[in-house]
Order: structure tokens, then sequence, then C-alpha cells
């Protein structure tokens, strides 16, 4: 956290040396490129969102926030690539053409080994670092330094340890080169503005697998599970229901959701597979997961929609240096007004 | 309740295994019986991609100005005429970051220094020079700890280093009071030689030249009318952005500057802001590794204006990094482009291409060497040595003013193509 510290008094004070004014009201500008500023926004508001969930659904079980979350998403950029790189590809300079068909079942597979990755980290997290914690009883500070902890472990694990391993194949100080499966087109222009496939995909592959997850608490006796431990832990065990394989399975699911989000990034922002990538997207997600109301499932959703979108439009409209304090600011205000977020704390309260 | 729950966890581990085994199978099945697709896939990395490389294009003056290399002229040698004799334990020391993130860069310095000892030493039998290592992990506070070794290393004749402007600063005083010489490959903070000291020179143009040369070349010579200044929020970056941003004047948009973070990959808001302007060119003020995402989002937002960064950018990885999207990219640098005889024997001696700021490290070497060569046996020699030198190198002329600064400075334009 004292990074992000940093770079915000940084940011902050940095500004007026580049430009004239410390805080220019650009609205013209918010106007000019409003159609633009909304789909990008809401493009990098769907990975947001997609990160968010992995917060949310610990937080609902465990009331723990798990700040590790934001490596699981790393390691699921690194999981997807290199499953891309089992498959035959090779980083290059442009973009392989392989025709739709196949680019989707490359990239699903992809998806899929990003998954298996950032699902089995968030278990294998959970094995390792939380459950003997709760096995002798720790406070709840304990758990929140041992997450903070283990980002830094899987940070410098992928920094330092897995080059090592891969034969500086994977990790290192670089970014990986990038494989590129999709090159951008547009497809269309809403108001002017283009809307590219990357930009579909990633906005509708992150809504489906979100409706997904809400119908799986929703509906399913695994999601009855989550919601009986999440509302009362005691009385859910008293039930049958176990709580060790909830917890689990609440892990598992934010990590799969993770995993998809690292594909979804790495269409987006191919050269971001790099072991400090996940941290600052980490730390976003988890503030949408608390605008939204940190717990709710549908509230990390709209949580992390708004929050990709009002950067966006904050940094037109403050300057391209205000970027996280409109972030902050935003959270801040929406607190005031509503203490536990817009739709509030429910994952365990709603339709029971 | 019970037994269900186990069914739906094996059920769970059977779907994981197979999802696994799909995924193990994955390369085998495109080896064995995809032909086709391992035939495509080969294509598109041969023949659709052109190897991309960052290639010397002119030499530039303050004035922007285009300046013809100096390719007539004689680069030192450091083989010397072979007659060169000196004490035995003659050393140079050579301080900079030899590991940690920027290991790189003082690498790079260190291995062209070894290349012009080696070269050196083979040909003068009479006189065999050490270069002693430091290493300083381009810390200013481990630079503090490794100096006082360096001074009280009665062998040291000279200094390469320390390489980085902050542990320049830090270590200044102390080999100025030990009257030791201080020769950097790549210290470029302008401050450097306002400190009074008298042993300090740099072999390099620094950033207060780089900012209005780049500046005066994008709008004289490339004849850009409006040009984005974008810049991350690191001490080196705002410094080069206010220096470019007053270099181009009225040509500076303030409609489309920007400012990033150091370690952001995502840049949608300065992509919409510079494709709503109505720019001819971006100039960024960072490293690569934000330079790298940057150009790929410009050009996937369809902004096709030419790109324009400098030193921090000038690095393989940009390149690597942003593939395709980095083409036609133009960067500056105050190092010099190496030599083709140059790179096959540095490569050969180091195991690596040469990059940033070896040319220089061997060219200063050169010159330590050239006045041990003439007969300088101590410290205070080599200095006097220095400050009356002199001569061509491979990168450009060397000959210093009073301050420490090189008499005629140019920056570099380099090109990705």
């Amino acid at each position: 956290m004292p990074a992000l510290a940093e770079a915000l008094v940084h940011s902050a004070t940095a500004g007026p040396l580049v430009h004239q004014s410390l805080i220019d009201f650009n609205l013209a500008g918010l106007g000019r490129n409003f159609w633009g500023l909304t789909i990008e926004g809401l493009t990098y508001g769907a990975i947001y969102a997609l990160v968010a969930v992995g917060y949310t659904l610990v937080y609902g079980v465990l009331r723990l926030i798990n700040f590790a979350h934001s490596e699981v998403f790393m390691l699921g950029m690194f999981g997807q690539y290199a499953t891309l790189l089992l498959l035959g590809f090779y980083p290059s300079g442009n973009a392989y053409d392989k025709g739709i068909l196949l680019t989707v079942l490359y990239l699903g597979i992809a998806m899929l080994g990003g998954m298996i990755v950032a699902g089995g980290t968030a278990v294998g997290l959970e094995r390792v670092a939380y459950r003997p914690l709760r096995k002798r009883g720790a406070p709840s500070l304990v758990f929140l330094i041992t997450a903070i902890g283990m980002s830094f472990v899987l940070q410098e694990f992928v920094h330092f340890v897995l080059p090592k391993l891969t034969g500086g194949t994977l990790g290192g100080v670089n970014a990986q080169q990038p494989i590129r499966l999709v090159q951008p087109e547009v497809q269309f222009t809403i108001g002017g503005a283009p809307v590219t496939n990357v930009t579909l995909v990633i906005i509708l592959s992150a809504l489906v697998l979100a409706l997904a997850t809400d119908l799986f608490i929703n509906r399913t006796k695994f999601g009855r599970g989550i919601r009986a431990v999440a509302q009362d832990p005691v009385t859910a065990t008293l039930m049958g229901v176990s709580r060790e394989r909830v917890i689990m399975l609440t892990f598992l699911i934010g990590g799969i959701l993770a995993g998809a989000a690292a594909l979804l990034y790495t269409l987006r922002v191919p050269n971001g597979i790099i072991y400090s990538g996940g941290f600052i997207l980490g730390i976003k997600a988890f503030s949408a997961a608390v605008l939204g109301g940190i717990g709710n499932l549908r509230g990390a959703l709209l949580g992390g929609l708004l929050l990709g979108v009002m950067e966006n439009y904050g940094q037109v409209v403050f300057g391209t240096e205000w970027r996280d304090v409109v972030a902050f600011v935003l959270l801040i205000v929406v607190l005031m007004f509503r203490p536990t977020g817009i739709l509030g704390e429910s994952l365990g309260r709603a339709r029971a | 309740m019970h037994r269900t729950a186990r069914r739906a966890s094996g059920g769970a581990a059977l779907l994981l295994a197979a999802t696994l085994v799909l995924t193990a199978c994955g390369p085998q099945s495109q080896g064995g019986g995809g032909d086709e697709t391992t035939g495509t896939s080969t294509e598109t990395d041969d023949g659709g991609s052109t190897e991309l490389s960052i290639v010397p294009s002119v030499q530039i003056d303050i004035e922007g100005a285009e300046v013809e290399a100096t390719e007539g002229g004689d680069p030192a040698d450091p083989a010397g005429d072979g007659s060169a004799e000196c004490a035995e334990g003659t050393a140079i020391a050579m301080a900079g970051a030899l590991t940690g993130p920027n290991a790189a860069l003082g690498l790079n310095i260190l291995y062209g220094a070894q290349l012009a000892v080696d070269e050196f030493n083979a040909a003068n039998p009479g006189c065999q020079v050490t270069i002693k290592e430091f290493d300083t992990e381009g810390d200013p506070q481990k630079a503090t700890q490794v100096a006082p070794q360096i001074v009280g290393d009665a062998s040291v004749l000279g200094l390469l280093g320390p390489a980085f402007s902050g542990e320049t600063a830090a270590t200044g005083d102390v080999f100025s009071q030990a009257g030791l010489l201080s020769l950097s490959a790549s210290a470029t903070n302008p401050d450097l030689t306002k400190n009074g000291w008298t042993n300090f020179f740099r072999g390099l143009a620094n950033d207060a030249v780089q900012g209005p040369s780049v500046a005066k070349y994008l709008v004289n010579t490339k004849s850009f009318g409006s040009v984005c200044v974008v810049s991350d929020n690191s001490d080196y970056g705002i410094g080069l952005a206010q220096q470019i941003t007053e270099g181009l004047g009225d040509a500076a948009n303030d409609e489309c500057a920007a400012e990033v973070k150091t370690g952001d990959k995502d840049f949608s808001a300065a992509v919409q802001i510079i494709s709503g302007a109505d720019a001819d060119a971006v100039f960024y003020a960072g490293y690569y590794a934000e330079a790298a995402p940057f150009v790929q989002q410009l050009r996937d937002g369809g902004v096709d204006i030419p790109f324009v960064s400098a030193d921090g950018t000038n690095d393989p990885q940009f390149v690597s990094q942003a593939g395709a999207s980095s083409e036609g990219a133009i960067l500056s640098c105050p190092c010099g482009p190496a030599p083709d005889d140059f790179a096959a024997a540095y490569e050969e001696s180091a195991g690596q291409a040469p990059g940033v700021y070896s040319v220089e490290g061997y060219d200063l070497a050169t010159i330590m060497l050239s006045g041990i060569a003439s007969g300088v046996a101590d410290r205070a020699g080599l200095i006097d040595y220095v400050a009356n030198y002199s001569g061509d190198g491979l990168a450009r002329t060397y000959e210093w003013d009073s301050a420490g600064e090189l008499a005629a400075a140019l920056i570099w334009i380099y090109e990705v193509q």
C-alpha cells in the first residue's frame, strides 16, 4: 500500500510541472470523446468486475480481504501465456491470423489454462496460508497481514524463481514478449466511437461469466452453501454444510474468474504480462468491490463497470494524472452516502 | 447431503483432470497430426513479421539540425603502438549497477571497457592493466558504501563511472576530495557538472541537451506543427517532458498533453484524448515498460501519427514488447551507435550484442588506457590527461570544457525499422 500512497502523492505534486494549471476542467474534451471513453471504460471496467468478484466472494464468506487476489490474477496471465506457448505459439511482433473458429478455440484453451493456474493458485493459497491460521483461530488482522505477505511472495516468485525454473522463458524483470491472436478491428461505431472485436469479446465474456456466477450462487446447492456460510457460519455448520469445503469452493470460483479476466486483459494489453502487472489492477478491483458493496456479487459487477467508466471521464475532465484520485474520491463520496456500497453487503442476506 | 457433496467434488476433480489432459495433449496433437496449424504458425512467424530493430538514423545538434557523423575520423585504438610500459598491478575501476534491476546498463559499460582493456593488454606486453569491478546496484546508498573502497585501493588510477546520475551525485564529493578521476559513461543529469568537481567528466551529452535538441529536431527538421507530450511520473520523465515542452514552444499541444503513471498498463484515456486532438506526433517521456503498451494501444486505437521517445525507451525490450506497433518509432539517445567491427568484437568478448552505453564504456576506457600508455602513473596525472584530451572515439569526438561537459554534445536519433 505505501507504494500506492507514494504514487498518489507523486502524481499530485508532479502535475504543475508539466501543465499550466493544476486541474483543468476540460468538459469540452469529455463531450468530444464521450462515447469512446464510455466504451473503453466499460471494457476495462468489465475486467475490474471479474477480478472484483474474487474479492467480494471471499469477503462475503470469510470477512477477509484477500489482498493476494491481485497475484492470483497475475499468475492467471502467466497461465494463459504458458498455455499458448504449449500450444505451439511463439511470441512475435505481429498478430497470428488463424481464422475465427481456430482463434476462438485457442483462446478458449488459453482461458482454461489461465483459469486452472489462477484457480489452483487461489485454492493453494487458501490451503497454505489461510487454513492453518483458521485452525489456530488467528485474529482477522493476522489474516490481512498474511494476505499482503503472500501477495509479495507470489510476486517475487514470478520475479526471481520462475525464470530459473523455466530457463528464462517465463517471469523475470521484463514483461513477456506478447503473443497476439487477435488484432483489434473496428466492427461498428457508436456515436462516432469505434467498437472493436476485442472490446465486444471482453464485455460480452465478462457479462456471461458474471451472470453464470450469479446463477451459480443463487440457484445451485453449492451456491446455497456459500450463502449459508456467509450469512451465519455456525448455524450453517450445524445444518451440515461443510464450511471448509465452501471456503475452498469460494476461493476456486474467485480464482477461475481471475484467470478468465487475465485472458481478457491480455487481449487488450498483450504486453502487460509481468510480475508486478496485477498489483494496481487488484487495488482498483478491490475498490470496485467496495464501491458496489463488498460481499455482493452484483455489486462487484456494477462497481467494476462504474469505476472503469468514471476513471476515464475523470481523466479527461481533470487531467490524466488524476486517474487514481478520481477513482478513490468517487469511492469515498459513495461511501459517505451509502457506507455499505451502492448495492449493500448482501451476499448472505439476499434471498437466503 | 454428504454423499451428494462427495459425488460432486469427485465430478469436479474429474472435470479438472479432463481439462488438464486436454491441455497437456494440445502440443502433441498439434505436432503429430495437426501439421497444418504448425505450418501456418511458423509461416506467420517467418513471413509475416519482418525483424524490427532500433537503427541509428541521424546525429543532431542542440538546434535540431542534422550533423554529419564523423565518419572520416580516426577513432582511438586502445591497443596504441604496443610499447606502453607501466608498473605492475596498475588498474582502473568501474563502478555501476552490475546486479539488480538496472544491471543491464552497468554491464553494457563494463563489457565495453573490458573489451578495451583486453585489446590493450594483448598489444602491450610491457603494461598489463586490470579492471576492478565495484557493484553499486545503481543505488546511491550502496554507492556511498562502495566509494571509499575504490578510493582506498591505491592501485586504481582512474574510475569509469559511477554509471547513474543519482549515485554520481551521492559519491561525487568522495572522489573529488580523493582526487580520483571520475569518467562517467551514462550519468546525464545536467546539475552534476555544477558542483565544482574538477575530477568529473562525462562522455555523453546531458539531459539539458537532449530535450531541446529533440524538440527542435521535431519542429525544424520533421516539421511537426502540433505534438502531444505525454510523460510518466518519474523524475526523468517529468524533467524531460518539461524540456521538450519548452523546446517545442507553440508546437506543444496543450489539448492532448497527458501524464501517466509508472507501472500502468492501460492508457485508454490518454489514447482517447490524443485521438480526439489533431496532432502530428506524440512524444513520450518515460521508460520502455510503459512506452510499449502505450504505443500498441495508440495503434490499436487507430492513432497513426509518429511516436517519438527518448533514451528511456531506447531498448530492444521496447521493440520486442510492442512488436509491429513500434515500427517507425523515433527514439533519441545521447548514446552513440556501435560500429559493425566493434559489435562483432564485443559480441565475441561479452557473449551478447552491444547495448546502450557499450560504446561509451569502450571509448572512455580507451582514453584512460592511452593516458596510462603515455606514461601517466598517478591519479592527478590522469585527471590532467583527460582534461587536456582531444580525440575521436567510436561514438564521437571527445574533448571536455572546464566543467567536465563535452565541448560538442550531440544527440543521436534512432528509428525502429
